[in-house]
C-alpha cells in the first residue's frame, strides 16, 4: 500500500501539491474512490486522498447556485437541494456499481472531473454545462479560480469546462460551484411496448427523435431492448418480455398531461403505449441513468458511446454483428452503453471503426486493467488536437504529478 | 486604452505581405486602401478606433490555412473579425495587424432535423439559423439583441447570451462543434453531430475564447423545435426593490420563464417615447415575464406568476392577449439602447453580472454613483439571470466628459465584483474590460488562463491587447519555480 496524504483543507491541498510537485512525486487524486477504475490503471501511486474535503460551503435556492467542497458526497448534496425542492438538472448518474464498487459514494468533485450527465443531458446539458465555477490547485502547485457563483459569465476564458472532464489530469478540484434549478412538479413516462418478438432497436431509435422532434420538451429518450427490460424492477416494464421506449415528460401538472396525451397519440403506430407515473419513472430513470441492468455480469467489458441520435442503433447493431452483447440507448439514441463478452482487445478497433464512420467519440467505460492498460480508454485524439492535449497538460502540470497517464499514455 | 506597442518592422513589410496574401486569396479580398479600410476601423465599442494594416477576406477554410501559416512563420498578427457587431472591442483593429474577416463563409451547408442541429459557415447571421429551420418548426435558442446582424461565428466567439438564455442557455450550451484554423495552419475538428466527447474540452474553452485561440471556420449547432405558444406578463412596481423581490418570488416558486426583464424609470420613459410598447410611466420598474410551452402550461403559470407580482406589491399587470401585444412588451425592451441613445450624444453600455438578491442594492449605489459623476445612467436588466446592462449617458464634445463616463463604468463593474458578480455576463472582456481583470482574477488566476493560450498560440499572434492586462510569454509561464524539499508539511495527516 503506497502512502496516502489526506489534507482536510484547500490550504493542505496546496502544500500537498506543492510538496509533490518538489519531489516530482506523482499522485493519485481520489475522493470517494466511487470512479477509481475509471480510465487508464496509473499503477500504485501515493494516494492524494481528498475525502476529508467535504461540506456545502455556500446554497442560495433564489439564486440557483450551490458551492460545495469536493468530496461532498453527491448523496449529501441531493439531500439540500430536495429540501428546497430543486435538484442538479444535468441528472448526476452513480456509476458505482457499474464500476464495480459500491454504489451511493461518488462526490461532486468527482463528478464534475468525469464530466458525467444521465438522461436529461439531451434537454439540460452535462455537468460541463452547470458548472460554473471552482477553486483548485493545479499541478504546479498554484491555487487559481475561474468562474463565479453568477450563471451569466464570460469573464476570461471558461476554464470551468476545461476542468470538467479532465479526470483530475489538471488540477485538483477544492471547491466546486453548480447551478441548480427547481424539481418539476410533476414526473411521468410514455412507454412504447413493441410486439412480442423481433429486434426494435432502429424502431426505437426512431421513435425517440420523432419524440425529440416535437416541442413536449422530452426531458428522457431511452429505448430497452427485451433482454434489458425484464430485468426492470418496475413490474410493468419487466413483465411485458418485449422492448421498451421510454421517454419523459417533466414540468407542471397540466402541462405533463397533455404533453404526455400528444406523444402517445405520436406514437401509437410503433406500438401499444402505456404512461408510468411518478414513482415508477423515477424507479426507471433511476436505472437507466446508473446503467444498472449492466451491474450483474462482472466479467463484461462496457463501453460508453457517443454518436449522433439517430445513428445510435446503427452503431450498435454493427458493432453487435458477430459479436454478441447488447445495448442500452439513452439520450434519443446519442448515448449506447454497451456490453460485450470479455476480450482482451475489448473490440475496440471494430468498436471504434464504427464510432468513427458515424461521427463521434467510445470510451472503454469498464474493463480489467490489463486490458485498460493495452486498449486506448478515451477515444484516440487526431496529432493536432493530441498536441494541444499535451500543451494543456504540460501547461497545467508540468512535471506530471496529477493522475498521470490516467486519460492517455505518457500524459 | 493602451494597446500593445505596433511592431514597425511588420508595418515596413506591408507591401510584401499584401502581395503574399493575393498569392491566397483573390486580389479583391485583400483590402490594403485607406477609404475602404475604414469600414473596419471599429466593431461595436465605436468609441475606439484604428485603421488595420490590411484585411483579408478568405473563402475557404484552405486559405485560411494559409494566411494564417503564412502569418505565423513571418510573425504577423492576426484580428479575427465576424459581422464587427461586438460589443467590447474584441474586433478592434492593429496597426500591424492583419484583420481576417469572415464574412465570405455566408453559406449554411447541412440542415440535420434527424439529429436537430445545423452545421453552417460561421459567417452566418445569428437569425439566419433561425430562418433556416423555421418552417420545420425548429429555431436557434440563443438570441441576442443583434441577431439580424451578429455572425454565428462571432457568438460562439464571444459566448453571447440574450433574453432566452434563463432558460435555453447561452451559447455554450447551444454549440456541438467547430471547425477550427490554429495559428500555425493546422485545422482541427472538436465535437460534431454527437454530444460531449470525453477528452478535454476543446469546444467549451474555444466558446467565449474572443479569437484568441483560433479562427472558426464551421459551425455546428444544436435547434428546437418552438415552443407551442409564449406569452408575457408585463408587470410595475413602485420600487426597484419590489420588482426585485418578485423575480425572486418567481424563481422561488419554481418557474424558470422563457425571458424576465426588468427596466427602470429613466429606461422605461425612454424606450416608451421611441417605440410606444404601452409600458406605464407612473412605476419605479417594470418586469416583462415571458412564459413558453404548451397552451395548458403558459396558462398555469401565467396565474402563478400573477399571484406572486400582487403579492408583491404590482401597480402595475397586463397579460399579453395576443402575439402582437407580447411582441410589443418586447419591443420596448428591445430597442432600449437606442432609445436611451437618442436622449444623449454618446452613451457606454455595461454588462456586468451580479447576484439577482442584491438588485436593489446596486442599483441604489449605483444612483449614488449617478450623483457623484454627474452623469445620468438608465437600467435595463437581464432580471433572470442577475444580467445588467446600465447605459451611461455623456457627451464626448464635453471635455473629459468621455474620462468621467469610463470611470463611472469602472466603478460599476468593481461594484458587480465586490457584491459577487463579474465584470460581464455576455458582451466579452475585449478591450473594454481588459484592465479591470484584475478586480476579479489574481495574477496565478490569470497566469492559467494563459497557459491554455499558450497550448493553442503559443507565438501570441492571434489578437493581442484583448481580454489580459499583461501577457506573459509562454516561455515564462511554463517555467516552475520549486524549492526541493522545502515543504515538511507537518499538518497533512498521512496514512
Amino acid at each position: 500500500m503506497s502512502d496516502i496524504l489526506k489534507p482536510e483543507t484547500p490550504e493542505q491541498v496546496l502544500e500537498a501539491v506543492k510538496w509533490a510537485a518538489s519531489e516530482q512525486t506523482p499522485l493519485e487524486l481520489r475522493g470517494a474512490g466511487s470512479k477509481a477504475g475509471l480510465g487508464r490503471p496509473m499503477g500504485d501511486l501515493p494516494c492524494l486522498d481528498l475525502s476529508g474535503l467535504t461540506g456545502i460551503n455556500y446554497y442560495e435556492p433564489a439564486e440557483l447556485v450551490m458551492s460545495a467542497a469536493a468530496a461532498t458526497p453527491m448523496a449529501d448534496i441531493e439531500r439540500a437541494l430536495a429540501e428546497k425542492n430543486q435538484q442538479l438538472a444535468f441528472e448526476p448518474p452513480d456509476l458505482g456499481r457499474l464500476l464495480g464498487g459500491t454504489p451511493g459514494l461518488a462526490t461532486l468533485g468527482g463528478t464534475v472531473a468525469c464530466n458525467l450527465a444521465g438522461p436529461r443531458r439531451i434537454k439540460a446539458g452535462a455537468a460541463r454545462d452547470h458548472f460554473l465555477g471552482f477553486q483548485a490547485v493545479s499541478g504546479r502547485g498554484e491555487e487559481f479560480k475561474s468562474g463565479s457563483r453568477v450563471v451569466k459569465n464570460v469573464t476570461g476564458f471558461d476554464l470551468s469546462k476545461l476542468i470538467a472532464g479532465s479526470h483530475g489530469t489538471l488540477a485538483v478540484i477544492t471547491e466546486a460551484t453548480v447551478k441548480v434549478v427547481p424539481s418539476p412538479e410533476k414526473v411521468r413516462t410514455v412507454l412504447i411496448r413493441w410486439a412480442q418478438d423481433g429486434i426494435y432497436d432502429h424502431g426505437g431509435v426512431k421513435a425517440m427523435n420523432d419524440a425529440m422532434a416535437t416541442p413536449h420538451e422530452v426531458s428522457g429518450a431511452a429505448h430497452l431492448p427485451a433482454a434489458l427490460a425484464k430485468l426492470s424492477a418496475v413490474d410493468f416494464v419487466a413483465e411485458t418480455g418485449r422492448a421498451i421506449t421510454a421517454l419523459r415528460v417533466e414540468g407542471p401538472g397540466p402541462s405533463v398531461e397533455h404533453r404526455c396525451r400528444e406523444l402517445r397519440q405520436l406514437l401509437g403506430k410503433y406500438g401499444a403505449t402505456e404512461e408510468l407515473h411518478s414513482a415508477n419513472s423515477k424507479v426507471l430513470w433511476k436505472e437507466i441513468r446508473d446503467v444498472s441492468y449492466f451491474t450483474h455480469e462482472h466479467d463484461r467489458v462496457i463501453w460508453r458511446l457517443s454518436v449522433p441520435p439517430a445513428e445510435g442503433s446503427r452503431v450498435a447493431l454493427k458493432i453487435l454483428e458477430g459479436n454478441p452483447g447488447e445495448a442500452l440507448y439513452d439520450w434519443a439514441g446519442g448515448l449506447i452503453w454497451l456490453a460485450l463478452r470479455p476480450r482482451d482487445d475489448a473490440l475496440a478497433e471494430v468498436v471504434r471503426r464504427h464510432v468513427d464512420a458515424a461521427g463521434g467519440h467510445a470510451t472503454l467505460f469498464r474493463a480489467p486493467a490489463e486490458v485498460r492498460q493495452e486498449v486506448s480508454v478515451f477515444h484516440p485524439l487526431d496529432t493536432a488536437v493530441q498536441a494541444i492535449t499535451k500543451r494543456i497538460k504540460e501547461g497545467f502540470d508540468p512535471n506530471g504529478i496529477l493522475n498521470p497517464g490516467r486519460m492517455y499514455e505518457g500524459m | 486604452m493602451k494597446m500593445p506597442k505596433p511592431d514597425e518592422a511588420v508595418i515596413a513589410r506591408r507591401a510584401e505581405i499584401i502581395a503574399a496574401m493575393r498569392a491566397i486569396v483573390p486580389d479583391e479580398s485583400v483590402i490594403a486602401d485607406e477609404d475602404e479600410l475604414k469600414a473596419f476601423e471599429c466593431d461595436g465599442l465605436m468609441a475606439y478606433r484604428q485603421l488595420p494594416m490590411i484585411v483579408v477576406l478568405p473563402e475557404t477554410t484552405e486559405q485560411v490555412s494559409r494566411v494564417l501559416a503564412y502569418c505565423h512563420e513571418n510573425g504577423v498578427k492576426i484580428v479575427p473579425r465576424g459581422a464587427g457587431t461586438g460589443l467590447s472591442g474584441g474586433a478592434l483593429p492593429l496597426a500591424d495587424a492583419i484583420t481576417l474577416g469572415l464574412s465570405k463563409f455566408n453559406r449554411i451547408l447541412d440542415i440535420d432535423f434527424e439529429n436537430r442541429c445545423v452545421v453552417t459557415q460561421p459567417g452566418v447571421t445569428n437569425l439566419a439559423i433561425t430562418q433556416a429551420v423555421e418552417h420545420e418548426g425548429f429555431y436557434y435558442a440563443p438570441d441576442p439583441s443583434s441577431q439580424i446582424a451578429c455572425s454565428i461565428g462571432g457568438n460562439i466567439a464571444e459566448n453571447s447570451g440574450g433574453v432566452h438564455c434563463l432558460k435555453y442557455g447561452l451559447t455554450t450550451n447551444n454549440v456541438m462543434g467547430v471547425e477550427m484554423v490554429l495559428m500555425d495552419g493546422q485545422v482541427i475538428r472538436v465535437g460534431g453531430k454527437h454530444l460531449d466527447s470525453d477528452a478535454y474540452d476543446l469546444l467549451g474553452v474555444i466558446t467565449g475564447s474572443e479569437g484568441l485561440l483560433g479562427v472558426i471556420t464551421e459551425v455546428t449547432v444544436r435547434i428546437l423545435r418552438s415552443p407551442e405558444t409564449a406569452k408575457a406578463v408585463l408587470l410595475g412596481f413602485p420600487s426597484n426593490e419590489a420588482a426585485g423581490d418578485c423575480v425572486a418570488a418567481i424563481i422561488g416558486d419554481g418557474i424558470i420563464p422563457g425571458g424576465m426583464e426588468m427596466m427602470d424609470t429613466f429606461a422605461i420613459q425612454a424606450a416608451e417615447e421611441f417605440v410606444h410598447a404601452g409600458y406605464p410611466l407612473d412605476v419605479a420598474a417594470i418586469l416583462i415575464v415571458e412564459l413558453d410551452g404548451p397552451e395548458a402550461e403558459v396558462e398555469y403559470l401565467i396565474g402563478r406568476v400573477e399571484a406572486l407580482a400582487k403579492g408583491e406589491g404590482a401597480t402595475y399587470l397586463k397579460i399579453s392577449e395576443s402575439d402582437e401585444e407580447r411582441i410589443r412588451f418586447w419591443s420596448g425592451r428591445k430597442a432600449a439602447f437606442p432609445a436611451v441613445g437618442r436622449l444623449s450624444p454618446d452613451y457606454l453600455c455595461m454588462d456586468g453580472t451580479i447576484p439577482r438578491g442584491q438588485l436593489a442594492y446596486v442599483l441604489k449605489r449605483m444612483a449614488a454613483l449617478s450623483e457623484k459623476y454627474g452623469l445620468r445612467v438608465a437600467n435595463v436588466f437581464h432580471a433572470g439571470d442577475g444580467n445588467l446592462h446600465p447605459l451611461i449617458l455623456f457627451d464626448s464634445n464635453v471635455d473629459g466628459e468621455t474620462e468621467q463616463a469610463e470611470a463611472f463604468g469602472a466603478d460599476i463593474l468593481k461594484l458587480c465584483v465586490e457584491v459577487g458578480g463579474v465584470l460581464t455576463g455576455e458582451h466579452g472582456v475585449g478591450i473594454e474590460k481588459r484592465d479591470l481583470m484584475g478586480e476579479m482574477f489574481t495574477e496565478d488566476d490569470m497566469k492559467h488562463q494563459q497557459r491554455l493560450k499558450c497550448a493553442f498560440d503559443p507565438g501570441h499572434l492571434l489578437n493581442p491587447g484583448k481580454v489580459y492586462p499583461t501577457l506573459h510569454r509562454c516561455a515564462e509561464l511554463g517555467k516552475m519555480h520549486v524549492h526541493k524539499g522545502q515543504l515538511p508539511f507537518p499538518d497533512i495527516p498521512r496514512f
